[in-house]
C-alpha cells in the first residue's frame, strides 16, 4: 500500500484508469455508459485520495516519482511525480470528475457513448498535464486536454456552441503552438549547452539561460497561460465557452482546466525564466493584468442577464486573484493562490451545478426567469447561498482563506495593487448578492417556476461533499495549506536564486547567438495576441 | 540505346518542339480527348529529354524515364476514366464548358 | 493523515472541557484546556468553558437550521430552542463574569482552539481573548440577546419560518460572540463578516417581498465597502509587527510605533472606515434605515442593541492605535458627533415608527463613536450598554405596538403600513404595560435623571467637552434636545391623543387592538428595570449623589494601555467644559435640556392635527427634505449606483463585446475575407488553371535565367 501510493505507480493508475474507463464507455450499451463513468470516476476518486495521505509534508522533491524512457533518441521520458503544487489539482481533478459525470444523466440524452468517453479522455488529459515531469509529455497531454473540450462544447452545447467551441479551440491553440515552439527552443538550447537532448523537467529545469532569451521563451509559455487563466484581454473566449458547454463542460473548465494556466505559470514560468518572471516590468503587467482582472470582470459580471456568463466572470476575477498570489512572491501570496484554485475548484464547480439543475428544469440560464425559488426549492436555495458566499470570500469559507492569504501576501510585496485588489471584496458583493436576490429571493412571480422540484437525492450527493468542503478549509485549511508550503517556498526560494543568477546575455554568446534564430519566432502570435505581453518583451529585446 | 553525344542539340530541339505543341495543345484545344494526348505529348518530351541527358550524366535519367512512362500510364487510367465518366453524364467533352473544379 | 487526529483533537479538547466544567472542577487552566496551544498573557484568568460559550449557540442554529428542512410545522421546537441556546452561552457567560468579579483577574487570558491560519510567518489561531472588555460585551450580548429571544418566540409564534427565523438568530448571536471573543484581527473579522450575514439573512428574513430582500442586499454591499477597510487594516497591521493578535499588538504599539505616524494614523482611518459601515455611522449610515425591512426583534437585537456596537468595540479593542494617531481620533470623534446630530434630525420628521428608531440608533451610535474619538472609552463603552438596554425595548415595544395594529388591520382587510405612526395615537389605553415600558426607555434615551441614559450621555457630552472638543461639544449638547423631542414625538403621536386606526383601517379597527401577551411583556418589563438602573454603575463624584465608580474600575485594565499613550503625550481632561462650569453644572444643563425637549417635542405633536397617511399631504420645505433623509440616498444612487452600473454595462457591451471580441471576430473575418479573394481566382474552369500554371512556370523559369 504505501509502496504504491509512493512510486509512480499510483499516479500510473490514475492515469490509465480513465482510458480504460473510455474503452469500457465504447463497448457499454448505449444507456449504460453513464454508469460506466461514474463508477470509473468514483473508483479513481477513491484511489486518489489516499495519495493526500501519503503525502509527506515538509519536502518540496516530487513525490510518487517515476521516470521511463520512452523515446530515447530524442530524450524524452515518460516522467510522472506530484509535488506540493499539484496534489491538491490532482485531488480536486479526481474530485470533480465524479461529479461533473453524475450531473450529465439528465441532461445528455443523445450520443452517451461518446459524451462519457469524452469525459474521461480529458480526465486523463488534466491529470497527465498536472503530472507530467517531461515537456513533451505535457505538451502532448496539454493537447489530449483541449481536444475533449472541443468537442464537449461544439457537440452538446448551446445555441451557439459552434462559435463558442471554435472560439475556445482557436485561443487556446494559438497558446499552446507558441508554447511547442518555445518548448522545441529550450531543449535546443539544452542542446547547445550539453551536447544531448533532453525534455525531462529535471534537466530543463537547470538550464542556465541568458536574461535577454528568457524574456522570448517566458513569453511564449506566459502567453499560452495566459489564455487559459484567463487573463483580462484574452479572456473572452470563456463567458461563451462557458455558456454554451454542458454542465458538466462548465464545471470541468472552471474547476479544472483554467487552473492549467496558473500551474504552467508555477511550473515552468517562474522556475524556467526566474529572470524574466522576476522582472519588475513582466511583474508589474501581470498584477497589473490580474488587478484589472478582478475589478473588470466583477463590474461586467454584474450586469449579465444569464447566471452562467455571470458566473463565467466571477471565475476570471477570482483567477485575477491567483495571479496576484503567485506573482507576489512570498508565502503568503503563493499559498494562498494554490488554495484559491482549489476554492474556485470547488465553489464554482458547485454554483455551475446547482446553475444545471435548475437549467434541466426549467431550460433557461436567464437571470429574470427565476425569482422566489427559495419557496419552492428551500434546499436548492440553502447551497445556492451558502456556494455563493464561499465564492464572495465569507470568513468561515474557503473562499475567505484564499483571498485573504493573496491580499496579505500582495500587500507585502506591492501594496497599492493589494488594496486597489481588495475592493474587489466589495465588488464581489455586488455582482453576486443581486443576482443570488433575483434568482432564489424574491416574489415567486413566473408561473412555470411554481411546481418546480427541490434537489433529488443524486442531486444532493453532488453538492453536499462540496458544501462539506467548502465549511472545511473555511475554518480549517492547514491540512491543506502544510501540503503546499514546503513546494511553494522552495518555489520562492529557487525563483529568487536564479533570478540573480541567470546569465548576462553577453557572458553565454555562443548559446544566445545560436539561438537568436530560433526565439524570432514567438515574435508572430505575440504581436497581434496579447498587447499586455508584448510592452515588457518588446522593452527588453531592445536592451 | 543512348543518343550519341553530337545528337544531343538535336534531341533537345526536337523534345522542345514536343513539348510546345503539347503546352499550346493543351491551352488552345478544347476537347478534352485531344488536351489528353497533349499532356501524353509533354511528359514523351521530358522523356527524351531524360534519355539524351542520360549519355553524359549516368543512368539515372534512363530509369527516370521508367517512372515517367509508369506514372502517365497510370494517369491515362484514371484520367480517362474520369472523362469517360464525363461523357457519360454530359454527351460531350467540352472542357470549356465545365467550371465546377472550384473551392 | 495528521488532519482527521487534528481536528479529532480540536474536538476533543472542547468536550473534555466541558466535562470537566460539568463535574464542576474549577479552576482548570486554559492551557490544559481546549486545545492545543493555550496561551495565557499576563493576567491570571483561567476562563471555564470557553468553546461552550460559542457551541451552544451553534449547535442551536445548527438544530434550527435542520428543522427548518424537517419539521417545519413545529414551531414549539424551535421556539424552546432558540432561547435555550442563547440562555445556555449567557449562563456560561455569567459563570466567567463571576469568576471574573470574584478573583479581580483582568486577564487578558488567550484560548487557542485552533490553529486557523499558518504561513510563513503568519500564524492565525481560533483564539478567544478573555479580558474586562470583551467580558462586558459578551455580558451583553448573551443577556439581551437572550431577553430577546424570548419575546422573539412570542412574536413570530405565527410565522411558518419560525425554525429559520431561530436558526439565523442564533447564528447571529454565534458569530457576535466571536466578534467580541476573537483574540486576533481575523478571527473578530470572521465574526464582524459572520454578523453581516446574518443580518442580511434575517433583514431579508420574508425574502418573498422584493424591497426586504433588496434591503438586505443593500445593508452587506454598504457593509462590504466597511469591510475593505478592515481587510487593508489588517494587512497594514500585519506588515508592521508581523503577527495580527491584539495582545502583541497592544503590547508593543507604543514602542514600535511613531505617535501621530502615517502607518498608525491609516490603519486607524481604515479601521474608521470599517467601523463606520458596522456602526451605520456617516458616510455608510444609508443600509441601517432599511435594515428595519426584517422582523421587529431582529431591529432590536442587530440593528440597535449588538451588532451595530461593533463598531464601537472594535475603536476601544484597538484604543492603543486610536491613541496613537491623534488625527484618527478626532476623525472618529467629527464623525460620531456629525452622525448624531444629522440623523437627529432626520428622526424628527419620520412617521414610520421603526424608522425614528432606527434614525435615533445611528444617532445615539454616534454618541459612542464621539466618545471613543475623545479617547473615553469607558463612558463609550458605558454608552454602549445601557443603549443597548433602552433601545432594545424601543424596538421591542414598538413591536408590540406593530404587532398589535397590523391585527387590527388584518382583521379589517386593511392593507395599510402598520408601522405608520400616523395611524396610532392613544394606544396608551390598550397597551398600558408597552406604553409604560417604552415611556422608561424614552426617558433614559432622553437622557432624564435618574434613568440609564442620564449617566452615560452626559459621561460623553462632559468628557468630549473636557478633552478640548468645544465644537463637537455644543454639537452634542443639540443633538441631544433632538434626541428628547423626536422621542417625545414618536411617544406622543403613538401612544397619547386620539386613536386614529379606525379612521385607517375602518370602523371597529381599533376593537383588535390588544396588548401584547406575557412572553413578550416581560421581556419589555426585564429591559425597563435596566433601563432605570443600568446607569448606576456609574455615577460621576461630581454629582451629589453616592459615587460609584464601578465601570470604571472594571474596564480600566483594558483601556489603560490607551490612556497611557495619551497621558504620555500629554493629552489629558481638563476638568471643564469649553463654557466654564463644573461636571455638575453641565449635568444640571443637559437635564434641563432634555425635559425642554420633550415638552418640545409633546407641544409639536399637539400643535397640530395629525392625518393618516391616506389623508396627509405631503411635506413642505425643510420638513420635506428631513422626511426624505436629505435626500443622501437619492445622491448615492446618482453619484455612486448609477455611474457604477453604466460603467459595468460600458465594460461588457463595449470593451468586451466591442472591442475585444471585435479584435478576436476581426481577425476571423479576415481570414474569411482573404479567402473569399483566393476564391475568387477558382473559375473552375481548366483552361484557365493551365494557362495560369503555364505562365507561372515560364515566369519562374524566367526569374530562374534571370
Amino acid at each position: 500500500m504505501e509502496s504504491f501510493y509512493s512510486s509512480h505507480w499510483i499516479l500510473s493508475v490514475l492515469l490509465a484508469l480513465p482510458l480504460l474507463g473510455a474503452v469500457a464507455c465504447q463497448m457499454a450499451p448505449e444507456r449504460k455508459a453513464g454508469q460506466v463513468a461514474l463508477w470509473v470516476t468514483v473508483l479513481e476518486f477513491a484511489l486518489s485520495v489516499p495519495l493526500f495521505f501519503t503525502f509527506e509534508t515538509g519536502t518540496a522533491a516530487f513525490q510518487s516519482f517515476g521516470a521511463v524512457p520512452w523515446i530515447e533518441a530524442w530524450g524524452i521520458q515518460y516522467a510522472v511525480g506530484v509535488d506540493g503544487i499539484s496534489l491538491l489539482l490532482v485531488l480536486l481533478t479526481t474530485l470533480t470528475m465524479p461529479l461533473a459525470v453524475a450531473s450529465s444523466f439528465r441532461y445528455v440524452d443523445r450520443h452517451q457513448k461518446a459524451y462519457y468517453t469524452l469525459l474521461l479522455l480529458l480526465q486523463t488529459g488534466m491529470l497527465g498535464v498536472f503530472t507530467a515531469l517531461d515537456l513533451f509529455l505535457f505538451y502532448v497531454f496539454w493537447e489530449v486536454m483541449l481536444i475533449p473540450m472541443y468537442f464537449l462544447i461544439g457537440i452538446w452545447g448551446g445555441e451557439r456552441r459552434i462559435y463558442s467551441a471554435i472560439k475556445f479551440f482557436l485561443f487556446t491553440a494559438v497558446g499552446s503552438l507558441l508554447m511547442l515552439v518555445a518548448i522545441a527552443g529550450l531543449v535546443y538550447l539544452y542542446y547547445q549547452q550539453t551536447g544531448a537532448v533532453s525534455f525531462a523537467y529535471r534537466d530543463l529545469v537547470q538550464l542556465q539561460i541568458a536574461r535577454g532569451t528568457q524574456f522570448w521563451l517566458f513569453g511564449a509559455f506566459a502567453l499560452a497561460f495566459a489564455i487559459k487563466v484567463p487573463l483580462f484581454p484574452l479572456h473572452t473566449w470563456l463567458p461563451d465557452a462557458h455558456v454554451e458547454a454542458p454542465t458538466a463542460g462548465s464545471v470541468i473548465l472552471a474547476g479544472v482546466l483554467l487552473k492549467t494556466g496558473i500551474y504552467g505559470f508555477l511550473r515552468f514560468g517562474l522556475p524556467f525564466f526566474s529572470h524574466a518572471a522576476t522582472h519588475p516590468a513582466v511583474v508589474g503587467t501581470f498584477l497589473t493584468l490580474g488587478l484589472v482582472g478582478i475589478l473588470y470582470a466583477a463590474w461586467v459580471a454584474a450586469v449579465q442577464p444569464d447566471v452562467k456568463s455571470l458566473i463565467a466572470y466571477t471565475s476570471i476575477a477570482h483567477l485575477g486573484f491567483v495571479v496576484l498570489g503567485i506573482f507576489a512572491l512570498n508565502p503568503q501570496g503563493m499559498e494562498g493562490g494554490i488554495l484559491q484554485m482549489v476554492n474556485h475548484g470547488l465553489s464554482t464547480g458547485a454554483l455551475f451545478l446547482l446553475v444545471g439543475m435548475i437549467y434541466e428544469r426549467r431550460h433557461t440560464r436567464l437571470i429574470e426567469e427565476f425569482g422566489g425559488l427559495a419557496r419552492v426549492m428551500p434546499f436548492f436555495a440553502f447551497s445556492f447561498v451558502v456556494v455563493a458566499l464561499s465564492s464572495i470570500g465569507l470568513p468561515a469559507t474557503n473562499g475567505f482563506v484564499g483571498e485573504f492569504l493573496i491580499l496579505l501576501g500582495t500587500f507585502r510585496s506591492h501594496p497599492v495593487v493589494a488594496t486597489l485588489a481588495a475592493t474587489g471584496v466589495i465588488f464581489a458583493a455586488y455582482y453576486m448578492l443581486p443576482m443570488v436576490q433575483r434568482v432564489v429571493l424574491n416574489p415567486l412571480e413566473k408561473e412555470e417556476n411554481e411546481e418546480l422540484e427541490d434537489l433529488d437525492a443524486r442531486e444532493r450527493a453532488i453538492i453536499v461533499p462540496l458544501l462539506a468542503l467548502i465549511l472545511l478549509i473555511g475554518v480549517y485549511p492547514n491540512p491543506f495549506l502544510d501540503r503546499t508550503s514546503a513546494s511553494a517556498g522552495d518555489l520562492i526560494r529557487r525563483v529568487e536564486e536564479r533570478s540573480q543568477a541567470a546569465p548576462l546575455g553577453a557572458a553565454t554568446g555562443r548559446a544566445e547567438l545560436a539561438f537568436d534564430g530560433v526565439a524570432v519566432l514567438p515574435d508572430d502570435g505575440d504581436g497581434g495576441e496579447g498587447p499586455g505581453m508584448t510592452g515588457p518583451v518588446s522593452v527588453e529585446t531592445g536592451e | 540505346m543512348s543518343v550519341p553525344p553530337e545528337y544531343l542539340p538535336l534531341s533537345l530541339v526536337v523534345s522542345a518542339t514536343l513539348f510546345t505543341i503539347g503546352v499550346g495543345g493543351v491551352l488552345l484545344r478544347r476537347n478534352a480527348i485531344i488536351i489528353f494526348l497533349c499532356i501524353e505529348l509533354m511528359l514523351n518530351a521530358v522523356n527524351l529529354t531524360f534519355v539524351a541527358f542520360a549519355r553524359q550524366l549516368g543512368v539515372d535519367g534512363q530509369v527516370f524515364v521508367f517512372f515517367v512512362m509508369a506514372v502517365a500510364a497510370a494517369e491515362a487510367a484514371v484520367g480517362l476514366a474520369i472523362i469517360i465518366s464525363v461523357f457519360r453524364h454530359y454527351e460531350m467533352v467540352d472542357v470549356e464548358r465545365f467550371d465546377l473544379l472550384k473551392w | 493523515m495528521e488532519m482527521i487526529p487534528a481536528l479529532g483533537s480540536a474536538l476533543a479538547g472542547l468536550l473534555q472541557e466541558a466535562a470537566h466544567g460539568a463535574a464542576g472542577a474549577a479552576g482548570q487552566g486554559a492551557a490544559h484546556g481546549a486545545g492545543q496551544a493555550a496561551g495565557d498573557h499576563g493576567g491570571s484568568f483561567t476562563p471555564i468553558l470557553p468553546g461552550l460559550i460559542l457551541l451552544i449557540p451553534l449547535i442551536g442554529a445548527a438544530v434550527n437550521g435542520l428543522g427548518a428542512f424537517l419539521w417545519r410545522d413545529r414551531r414549539l421546537v424551535p421556539s424552546w430552542v432558540g432561547p435555550l441556546a442563547v440562555g445556555g452561552a449567557f449562563a456560561v457567560v455569567l459563570a466567567n463574569f463571576l469568576r471574573m468579579l470574584e478573583t479581580g483577574a483582568a486577564g487578558p487570558a488567550v484560548v487557542t482552539l485552533w490553529s486557523w491560519l499558518s504561513v510563513g510567518g503568519l500564524e492565525v489561531g481560533v483564539d478567544l481573548l478573555f479580558d474586562r472588555l470583551s467580558m462586558v460585551m459578551m455580558l451583553v450580548v448573551t443577556g439581551v440577546s437572550t431577553v430577546i429571544h424570548v419575546y422573539s418566540a412570542g412574536y413570530m409564534r405565527d410565522d411558518p419560518g419560525i425554525s429559520r427565523f431561530f436558526a439565523y438568530l442564533n447564528l447571529f448571536v454565534f458569530f457576535m460572540l466571536v466578534l467580541v471573543m476573537g483574540g486576533n484581527f481575523p478571527v473578530t473579522f470572521v465574526g464582524w463578516e459572520g454578523v453581516g450575514l446574518c443580518s442580511y439573512l434575517l433583514i431579508g428574513f420574508w425574502y418573498e417581498n422584493a424591497e426586504y430582500s433588496s434591503a438586505g442586499k443593500k445593508a452587506f454591499i454598504v457593509n462590504r465597502i466597511g469591510d475593505f477597510g478592515f481587510l487593508v487594516a489588517m494587512f497594514l497591521l500585519f506588515a508592521m509587527f508581523g503577527t495580527l493578535d491584539y495582545v502583541p499588538i497592544i503590547e508593543s504599539a507604543a514602542d514600535e510605533l511613531a505617535y501621530g505616524g502615517i502607518t498608525v494614523t491609516a490603519v486607524t482611518l481604515l479601521l474608521l472606515l470599517a467601523c463606520t459601515g458596522k456602526s451605520a455611522q456617516i458616510p455608510l449610515y444609508t443600509w441601517l434605515p432599511d435594515a428595519m425591512a426584517g422582523p421587529t426583534p431582529v431591529s432590536a437585537l442587530i440593528h440597535a442593541a449588538t451588532m451595530v456596537t461593533a463598531g464601537v468595540y472594535l475603536v476601544a479593542r484597538s484604543g492603543v492605535l486610536f491613541a496613537m494617531a491623534p488625527m484618527s481620533q478626532a476623525a472618529v470623534a467629527t464623525v460620531g458627533a456629525g452622525t448624531a446630530l444629522f440623523a437627529a434630525t432626520i428622526a424628527l420628521k419620520q412617521y414610520d415608527i421603526k424608522k425614528v428608531l432606527a434614525y435615533s440608533t445611528i444617532s445615539q451610535l454616534g454618541y459612542m463613536f464621539l466618545a471613543v474619538g475623545v479617547g473615553a472609552y469607558t463612558a463609550g463603552i458605558f454608552h454602549l450598554t445601557t443603549h443597548a438596554f433602552f433601545k432594545a425595548l424601543l424596538f421591542l415595544g414598538a413591536g408590540a405596538v406593530i404587532h398589535s395594529v397590523e391585527h387590527a388591520f388584518h382583521e379589517q382587510g386593511h392593507h395599510g403600513d402598520p408601522n405608520d405612526m400616523r395611524s396610532h395615537g392613544g394606544l396608551m389605553s390598550v397597551m398600558p404595560v408597552t406604553g409604560t415600558t417604552m415611556w422608561a426607555a424614552t426617558l433614559a434615551i432622553a437622557g432624564v435623571f435618574p434613568f440609564a441614559g442620564f449617566f452615560s450621555k452626559d459621561e460623553i457630552i462632559w468628557y468630549a467637552g473636557s478633552y478640548g472638543y468645544p465644537i463637537l461639544w455644543g454639537v452634542s449638547l443639540v443633538a441631544a434636545v433632538l434626541t428628547a423631542a423626536y422621542m417625545a414625538r414618536l411617544m406622543f403621536m403613538t401612544f397619547h391623543g386620539e386613536n386614529r386606526t379606525d379612521e385607517a383601517a375602518g370602523q371597529g379597527a381599533s376593537s383588535a387592538l390588544h396588548e401584547a401577551p406575557a412572553v413578550m411583556t416581560v421581556p419589555l418589563v426585564i429591559l425597563a428595570v435596566l433601563s432605570v438602573v443600568g446607569g448606576w454603575i456609574q455615577i460621576p463624584e461630581a454629582l451629589p449623589l453616592p459615587h460609584v465608580s464601578w465601570l470604571h474600575d472594571w474596564l480600566h485594565p483594558a483601556v489603560e494601555p490607551a490612556l497611557a499613550v495619551a497621558e504620555e503625550h500629554g493629552v489629558e481632561a481638563a476638568h471643564a467644559a469649553p463654557l466654564g462650569g463644573g461636571e455638575a453644572v453641565w449635568a444640571g444643563v443637559s437635564l434641563v435640556l432634555a425635559v425642554g425637549g420633550i415638552v418640545a417635542g409633546a407641544a409639536w405633536v399637539r400643535s397640530k392635527e395629525i392625518l393618516v397617511p391616506e389623508r396627509a399631504a405631503d411635506d413642505r420645505g425643510l420638513a420635506r427634505v428631513l422626511n426624505r433623509k436629505w435626500y443622501v440616498d437619492e445622491l448615492y444612487e446618482r453619484v455612486f449606483v448609477g455611474p457604477l452600473l453604466a460603467l459595468s454595462r460600458a465594460c461588457w457591451r463595449v470593451v468586451d463585446d466591442r472591442i475585444i471580441d471585435g479584435a478576436v471576430n476581426g481577425l476571423g473575418y479576415a481570414g474569411r475575407a482573404l479567402g473569399w479573394v483566393g476564391s475568387r481566382l477558382q473559375s473552375g474552369r481548366i483552361g484557365t488553371y493551365v494557362l495560369v500554371f503555364t505562365l507561372g512556370v515560364l515566369a519562374v523559369l524566367g526569374g530562374l535565367v534571370l
